[in-house]
């Protein structure tokens, strides 16, 4: 099977779709003559044209509003956020207006598109360049959430995210963009809902989706040294969410961490916590254990930044918290 | 050199002409306010059933507005926002449009929507949120929406419909049938961000659309001195690189001439114009605001004057298209349909509660579904 970026993985997936559908088109900053700011729209415009993949302003609210519009018309617009940060300049548009179009107008004005691009930190960028705001869009009804963390995922659902007659806001990783994975020539769709088990295991539960899948399998890979045996369950898309592949897995092992980037103050690992306890209450041998970023905005100077960001022990002491283990003193990531 | 404030020389731009700054900043009309005209000003369309269709929707708009703010004062509906005194600017704009074209409404276009074929009993039923309402119930009353009319419910979040405006003009772009959009504006909305980014966008895109400002200079107590330094609003929309041009928006042929020639550049693919038509609020900015409180109503009895369905009246009085006994006529049989859909929609049954899980997305998610399940068995 190809093995394939993630960047490459999300560019083929927009290119069979505007190959198969006429509708479909990628506007944004930087996606045309400059290739996207991360590379992941390359080839496009040279394949497509100028009519299809959309050089624009640099005006967020501006080319989020535009897709609305041209949504409402039939088109299928992917409006490409440079990174998710700058989506709050246009987060008017998208749940004042997107997420509310169909339900305002009794059903008459449908809205099918993407919003996509960069969540989370890529390292040293400082508060304003690091943040995870899922949250704020999983919260409202009328919005699809999706956050991939291999590239076949990412194919995959970017393809049903391009098809779906809803606003889908899909969050990608800076730092897995340049991440390689297999990826099957030909196509295939992943359905919204439902969650993968990336690893199975006994003894504890982690849930972690996007590049905390990541950090949950290096910490899995130590746990295993130490004979703890650990189940990850992404889920793949936060809304719909697929509660029963999370809540099985919880049944069997009785333990659960929730991973999550981003504060923890009403965040999504909060959500699922609660969720999790409402269904799996007398399954749990311990309260389910979050594992977020510090509940401050992220620093540029790397020992601080470090010491905000979840990371593979951290993981590893709410595990062993847990599971009442006694736990070494974890690395906090004071340099 | 160095000069004082002011006494820059005025430098003529490439490609901006004086007559394109004179377009923004002087106020063409047509009618004068005695109701006489330049015959040669109007296009042959306005044939003199055209004038009178023209004439009915602004009718239309006077006399449910009426109505229908009567209706809130006796508590029977909770809110209302009328557009009295702008029926010109509403009317003339949307009489400029093709049936299939669509329209980004701000506040006060409802009538144009009518004009464009929503039904009266489609917008009163909105009113009441009933189960006839095709919006279900779901938005206060005054933002109806009817995809027959490819009318589009207001949003009200101020100016958010223009970038939509501009999308939709992409989509008449990209599917090539010489369609065009029209999206409007107030006063208070040109300072919002969105319209700047949508003037911005139809300039660079070159798209089959047409911005409207309904200039009525009041946003709910702040006038327009206090929202613009700018001269005329039209002003703006050279900045942006569009054609910009202001009317009278009290003078009904003005402002049809100025969108039509507008509309008709943008179906040609000639590109997105601005359009700023003066006019002025005549009542509150809706059921819930009492602009004695904070305007010169003097000034207001002074534009009642320039009231827009008079002018009109007078020039077809003028041509003999119509008298007063038909004029009154004419608003008993518009007050009976109004009165009746009142009444209809009075006796109609509320949305189903079933409704209450459809449109959130496409297709209603499971735990929305088990939800409904539980309450109706509930219910039993």
């Amino acid at each position: 099977m190809p093995v394939i970026q993630y960047r490459e993985a999300l560019n083929q997936a927009m290119s069979e779709e505007m190959e198969r559908d006429p509708s479909v088109f990628l506007m944004g900053e930087e996606v045309g003559h400059y290739q996207g700011a991360y590379k992941v729209s390359q080839g496009m415009l040279q394949r497509f044209g100028d009519k299809r993949v959309v050089d624009t302003p640099i005006v967020e609210t501006g080319f989020a509003g535009v897709g609305v519009g041209a949504a409402m018309t039939g088109l299928r617009p992917i409006i490409e956020f440079m990174t998710f940060n700058f989506s709050l300049v246009a987060i008017d548009q998208v749940i004042n207006n997107a997420a509310k179009i169909l339900q305002m107008s009794g059903g008459q004005f449908k809205v099918p598109i993407v919003f996509r691009g960069a969540g989370g930190a890529a390292g040293q960028l400082g508060a304003q360049h690091s943040q995870s705001l899922e949250s704020y869009y999983v919260h409202c009804p009328g919005l699809k959430v999706v956050m991939p963390s291999t590239p076949y995922d990412a194919k995959g659902l970017l393809k049903t995210a391009i098809r779906d007659d809803n606003p889908v806001v899909f969050i990608e990783s800076e730092l897995l963009y340049g991440s390689s994975g297999e990826v099957p020539d030909g196509e295939y769709l992943i359905p919204f809902g439902v969650a993968d088990v990336k690893r199975v295991g006994e003894h504890c539960t982690i849930v972690a989706y996007s590049k905390m899948v990541g950090l949950a399998e290096a910490a899995a890979d130590k746990l295993a040294a130490e004979g703890v045996s650990v189940e990850i369950v992404d889920p793949r898309t936060l809304r719909p969410l697929d509660l029963d592949t999370i809540v099985a897995s919880v049944k069997k092992t009785g333990r659960c961490v929730v991973v999550q980037e981003g504060w923890p103050l009403c965040g999504m690992a909060s959500e699922l916590a609660f969720q999790i306890q409402e269904a799996a209450f007398s399954w749990l041998d311990a309260p389910v254990a979050r594992v977020t970023n510090e509940d401050v905005s992220s620093p540029y100077a790397k020992n601080l930044e470090a010491l905000v960001m979840p990371n593979p022990d951290k993981v590893i002491e709410a595990v062993r918290k847990v599971m009442y283990l006694d736990a070494p003193v974890a690395d906090r990531g004071e340099a | 050199m160095s000069l004082a404030p002011g006494t820059a020389p005025r430098r003529r731009l490439d490609g901006l002409a004086e007559a394109d700054i004179a377009q923004a900043t002087g106020l063409y009309q047509v009618l004068r306010e005695d109701g006489s005209c330049d015959e040669g000003e109007l296009g042959p369309e306005l044939t003199p059933l055209k004038l009178l269709e023209i004439y009915r929707g602004m009718l239309v708009i006077r006399v449910m507005d009426e109505r229908l703010l009567a209706l809130q004062r006796q508590g029977r509906i909770g809110f209302y926002g009328e557009a009295r005194g702008q029926e010109a600017s509403v009317i003339g704009s949307a009489a400029a449009t093709r049936p299939d074209d669509w329209i980004l409404p701000a506040l006060r276009e409802a009538g144009a929507g009518i004009f464009r074929g929503m039904p009266l009993s489609a917008y009163i039923a909105q009113i009441f949120g009933t189960g006839d309402d095709p919006c279900k119930g779901r938005q206060m009353p005054c933002h109806p929406g009817w995809r027959g009319a490819n009318y589009v419910p207001m949003s009200s979040c101020i100016a958010t419909q223009l970038p939509h405006a501009v999308g939709v003009a992409w989509g008449m772009k990209i599917e090539g049938k010489g369609r065009v959009c029209l999206g409007y504006i107030g006063d208070g909305g040109t300072s919002e961000e969105d319209f700047h980014v949508a003037m911005n966008f139809a300039g660079v895109y070159q798209l089959p659309l047409v911005i409207v400002c309904q200039n009525n200079q009041w946003a709910i107590s702040t006038p327009q001195q206090r929202q613009t330094a700018a001269e005329t609003i039209a002003l703006k929309g050279l900045g942006y690189g569009l054609p910009s041009f202001r009317c009278d928006g009290n003078d009904v042929l003005a402002v049809y001439s100025t969108v039509a020639a507008a509309v008709a550049r943008a179906r040609a693919g000639g590109g997105a114009s601005f359009v700023e038509t003066l006019t002025y609020r005549m009542g509150a900015h809706s059921s819930s605001d009492d602009p004695t409180r904070y305007r010169d109503e003097g000034i207001t009895e002074a534009w009642k004057q320039k009231d827009p369905l008079l002018r009109m009246r007078r020039y077809l009085e003028h041509k003999r298209l119509l008298d007063p006994a038909r004029d009154a006529e004419l608003a008993v049989e518009i007050e009976a349909e109004v009165r009746a859909a009142v009444a209809a929609q009075e006796a109609a049954p509320p949305p189903p509660v079933e409704s209450i899980i459809e449109d959130v997305f496409a297709e209603p998610p499971a735990h929305l579904r088990e939800q409904l399940a539980t309450y109706l068995s509930e219910r039993e």
